[in-house]
């Protein structure tokens, strides 16, 4: 079915979009919510189970603390306040993935609430309010083979992994946000990006949206302005930032025409499609399940001790917006270029190889050029790559000092990813450095004219674009360990 | 003297010098299920082979002069509630036919590691519901007394078992009576320990905030030293009480009640209550004051709304936790022919495996859950609990333990009340309170009912972690009991 749309620009022209965002985060502990299961990714199908985690008649949860800290964290560097007592609660609902066919969740006493987190779109501070943080179990993963949709209606049989069943998964919660207008797309990507900066720098999770480690679910809703608010849509399966943006503006545009029409719009779950932008109807929220909640009565109540508490506040790292505002300044780059270098994943790649001597602007280079293309030609994430922070320092000062041209250089990170040892040491075993006797240099020059007549009478009728030419010819000559400015130089010197 | 006769206390000194070994001890108990377990239908499956290996291995170390725990050598009937190792684990329903679990309960692995012979696994009412064994999926068990008797229930097989002689220890779980209720009937000793002094780890959950592991015996003494061994801490299970077990042994065997004072809960009792049993209870109280105790009348108001409460409770627990039957992952599975969809097998799978009362209580427990029900049924139950342990409270303010009749009447006649769920339940009106408190209770035997000639049990209820104050009791009850009559009451049964 083809859905009707409203031009974006049109639709926020007649209506007011509100906006909120369940974000779940896979914690990043060494073990599951409630048994000793290890949790890394990409393991071979249930072979990381236990009685507990497959929900074994008679297995029992035990609370894992270091999620609850983890959460407390999270709680916190949100401004959350965190719960002097609080209990886990059942969701109760069948599916295979789902072990016991219910899951330990928090319903009416989350761990941490009412919290906020500031997002900066378009040069104006948005605020997000953030109603509840809580902590719960992930389910296993299902697998539905034959049937074009991957989904489970019209697949042939399925399969189930449950070694993600019992991650400790965290949900965050926003409050709804207004007023952002033709934003709210933009604003709900750059929620999601800040949080995701802010639990990578808790480290508390991989949060890699990719592997699902990151996931969202986005509601919207329209109305016209100073109207009530208008009935939402749940749009699951939200698993890229650009994704997040396009949802939004993809249920304005939907929600809009529906409006426009004179219809109704359906309180419903509704399935991104990755590829098209576009979402289509789920299951309909009208019959809402009933999950039937209640206290989890095989778990006692969590009461973090206040001092405990306070402990984890102190020990909380500088906040990702401040850390960008206080580089912004000292690298003296705009915001874009900042966005840039985050967007890269290059933050602490940056940090540390200025620190360990660069300039802000060679430190930037390298890694959102060369190596951010080695990176992506070989499918690694940056900080994957096999070269530090100090080695690029070190390029980066031996290219400053004229010892290595750009292009040497590229050779000298060729060999370091190449584990052939530290700049110095692959610069003294290859011969990389820079021909700098002016001796050797003009022999070269002259014997890149001889060879070359045509080029060179040429250039002493004055065309002297032609020199690029011979200029090229003694790169050759010297395998490209020659200043190619100078050599430019020594060419015109001899025929102007 | 014939070994199945002997106490485990009396078995325990005959195995420590070395009198007889533990071969011959399960040799004997094994003889003694196969002679008249076709009439009792006490187990539902007899571990022979692992019983005689658990006893070689036993002989094995005591000759090599090892020092081994009192229950070295001792068999024990096991409810099959427990998860063990290795051997079948039905919870009396079809739905868990041919499971064979992959670890063993806290408690059964205790009981390995103190040397007892697991000699098999007891039947009992379809996962721990209902009062006579007659909601087994494997047929009723039969009372020793008078055949045509229920044993009680739910755990009728391990009280049947050790009132047979096919055993002189068993382990039930008590969740509304289920260990004190038919050790009444059968005229032995069952103990409900505190909840929480009982690892509920690998116990199959039916009301997870009631259900109670414990001991049955023939004697006070032998309850205890099971008692002793089976409880304690379990990082496994978060409502585990970090604390040492109370000294149940060293009560049972000091046997000293002069001074104490015990209340008589008024509401347990009179309308609805066997004359035979109050008989018996009324002697009981006197015989008690004659020892030395201090009797007074106390008054525990929300009593009368236990039962309702419980009925609340306990199926809405029990719709939660037997969810997980659903044919994906063990046990029964039907209709799986390759057109029907996972839900449609769930359902049929449900359909067919569980019972009638099993899915009365779970529609209950769905119901009270339910949204806009919550309130009126599962919180409002809830609340009376509250109500019923400060009746508690207030009453352990005055005294230091309560007694009461153990049930309303003796042993009933196998089908009087399969078709009446109502006069079912009633079986557990004097024992839900302890249940929803979670505080410590025993039943102890107090003589026959003039009726009927069968088994009455007098109850003692104590506070918390107080279980040392029921044997306290007990003992001395049995023991001026047993002066009386000229021998132990279990001598008059005439079943077998």
């Amino acid at each position: 079915m083809t859905e009707t749309l409203i031009p974006f620009a049109e639709a926020i022209e007649r209506y007011e979009p509100v906006i909120g965002l369940e974000t779940h985060v896979e914690l990043g502990t060494r073990t599951k919510m409630f048994c000793g299961c290890v949790t890394t990714f990409g393991a071979e199908p249930n072979s990381q189970t236990c009685p507990v985690c497959l929900g074994l008649p008679g297995s029992l949860p035990v609370v894992n603390r270091t999620a609850i800290e983890y959460t407390i964290r999270i709680g916190l560097a949100l401004n959350c306040t965190i719960a002097e007592w609080c209990r886990f609660a059942r969701k109760n609902y069948f599916y295979p993935d789902m072990p016991k066919n219910f899951q330990i969740s928090q319903y009416d006493e989350p761990l941490c609430t009412d919290g906020y987190l500031d997002v900066e779109v378009n040069g104006k501070t948005v605020r997000v309010g953030i109603e509840r943080v809580h902590l719960e179990e992930d389910t296993g993963k299902s697998l539905h083979v034959g049937g074009a949709t991957g989904r489970i209606h019209g697949a042939e049989y399925s399969l189930v992994d449950y070694n993600r069943a019992g991650i400790p998964l965290v949900e965050i919660v926003t409050r709804p946000v207004t007023g952002t207008g033709e934003d709210a797309p933009v604003a709900a990507r750059l929620y999601v990006t800040e949080l995701r900066d802010l639990l990578r720098s808790l480290g508390v999770s991989d949060v890699r949206m990719e592997e699902g480690s990151l996931r969202c679910d986005v509601n919207t809703s329209l109305a016209p302005p100073g109207a009530p608010w208008g009935t939402r849509t749940e749009t699951k399966n939200v698993n890229s930032l650009r994704s997040v943006e396009r949802a939004v503006e993809f249920e304005i545009e939907r929600q809009a025409a529906v409006l426009d029409a004179g219809g109704r719009v359906i309180q419903e779950t509704r399935h991104l499609h990755e590829d098209t932008g576009t979402t289509t109807s789920g299951r309909s929220k009208e019959e809402a399940q009933d999950y039937r909640y209640f206290p989890e009565p095989d778990l006692v109540p969590v009461a973090p001790p206040r001092d405990w508490v306070e402990q984890i506040r102190a020990s909380l790292p500088e906040a990702p917006a401040k850390v960008r505002a206080r580089l912004r300044a000292e690298w003296n780059v705009s915001a874009l270029e900042m966005d840039a270098i985050v967007n890269a994943g290059a933050l602490d790649l940056v940090v540390q190889t200025v620190a360990a001597g660069a300039s802000p602007a060679d430190a930037r280079k390298w890694w959102l050029g060369e190596l951010s293309r080695r990176a992506h030609d070989t499918g690694t994430e940056l900080t994957a790559l096999p070269i530090t922070p100090a080695q690029v320092a070190r390029i980066a000062e031996l290219v400053a000092a004229g010892t290595l041209n750009d292009r040497l250089a590229r050779d000298v990170i060729d060999a370091v990813l190449a584990g052939e040892g530290d700049p110095d040491a692959i610069v003294e075993a290859r011969g990389l450095a820079v021909v700098s006797d002016e001796g050797a240099l003009t022999a070269a020059v002259d014997e890149a004219i001889a060879a070359n007549p045509e080029v060179a009478a040429k250039i002493r009728d004055g065309k002297i674009a032609a020199a690029g030419v011979l200029v090229g010819a003694v790169m050759k000559a010297t395998r490209g360990k020659a200043d190619a400015a100078r050599v430019r130089e020594l060419i015109l010197e001899r025929l102007t | 003297m014939e070994l199945t006769r002997m106490t485990a206390a009396e078995l325990s000194a005959a195995l420590t010098s070395r009198e007889v070994s533990a071969t011959e001890v399960t040799r004997a108990h094994l003889d003694r299920i196969a002679a008249v377990d076709d009439r009792v239908h006490a187990f539902l499956h007899v571990a022979a082979d692992s019983a005689l290996e658990q006893a070689r291995d036993i002989d094995a170390r005591r000759h090599h002069g090892e020092n081994l725990s009192p229950l070295a050598g001792v068999p024990v009937a096991v409810k099959d509630v427990f998860a063990t190792k290795g051997l079948p684990t039905t919870c009396g329903s079809r739905i868990l036919e041919g499971w064979h679990p992959p670890y063993d309960a806290t408690i059964v692995q205790r009981l390995k590691q103190s040397g007892a012979i697991i000699l098999g696994k007891t039947n009992m009412d379809e996962f721990a519901m209902g009062s006579s064994t007659e909601n087994s999926a494997y047929g009723t068990s039969h009372n020793p007394w008078d055949l045509d008797k229920i044993p009680g229930g739910s755990s009728g097989g391990s009280s049947a078992a050790v009132a047979a002689y096919e055993a002189p220890l068993a382990i039930g779980t008590d969740t509304g009576g289920s260990i004190r209720q038919p050790a009444a009937v059968c005229g032995i000793v069952g103990t409900k320990p505190t909840y929480g002094g009982s690892s509920r780890y690998g116990v199959v959950a039916f009301a997870s905030s009631l259900d109670t592991p414990g001991p049955f015996g023939r004697t006070v003494l032998d309850a205890a030293l099971l008692h002793e061994a089976m409880s304690g801490h379990d990082p496994m299970d978060s409502t585990s009480i970090d604390a040492p077990v109370p000294p149940v042994v060293a009560a049972a065997r000091e046997a000293d009640v002069s001074g104490m004072r015990i209340g008589v809960v008024a509401e347990l009792g009179g309308e609805g209550y066997q004359p035979g049993v109050l008989a018996r209870f009324a002697e009981s109280v006197e015989l008690l004051e004659s020892l030395g105790a201090k009797v007074t009348e106390v008054s525990c108001p929300h009593f009368r709304y236990a039962l309702p409460a419980y009925y609340l409770i306990a199926p809405s627990e029990c719709s939660s936790n037997l969810a997980r039957f659903d044919a994906m992952r063990y046990g029964l599975r039907v209709g799986d022919d390759g057109t029907r969809d996972a839900e449609e097998v769930m359902a049929l799978t449900r359909e067919q495996g569980f019972g009638a009362e099993v899915k009365r209580r779970i529609i209950l427990g769905t119901y009270a859950l339910s949204s806009g029900y919550y309130d009126a049924y599962y919180g409002k139950a809830q609340q009376v609990r509250t109500l019923i342990i400060r009746d508690f409270d207030a009453a352990f303010g005055q005294v230091d333990v309560l007694v009461s009749p153990a049930t309303p009447t003796t042993a009933f006649r196998i089908g009087e009340r399969a078709d009446d769920p109502m006069a079912m339940y009633l079986a557990d009106l004097a024992t839900i309170p302890s249940d929803l408190a979670g505080n410590a209770a025993i039943s102890v035997p107090c003589g026959l009912a003039d009726e009927d000639g069968l088994p009455v049990g007098l109850q003692v209820m104590a506070p918390a972690m107080a279980d040392d104050r029921l044997y306290r009791v007990a003992a001395a009850a049995e023991a001026a009991f047993t002066r009386r009559w000229g021998h132990p009451l279990l001598a008059e049964a005439k079943g077998l």
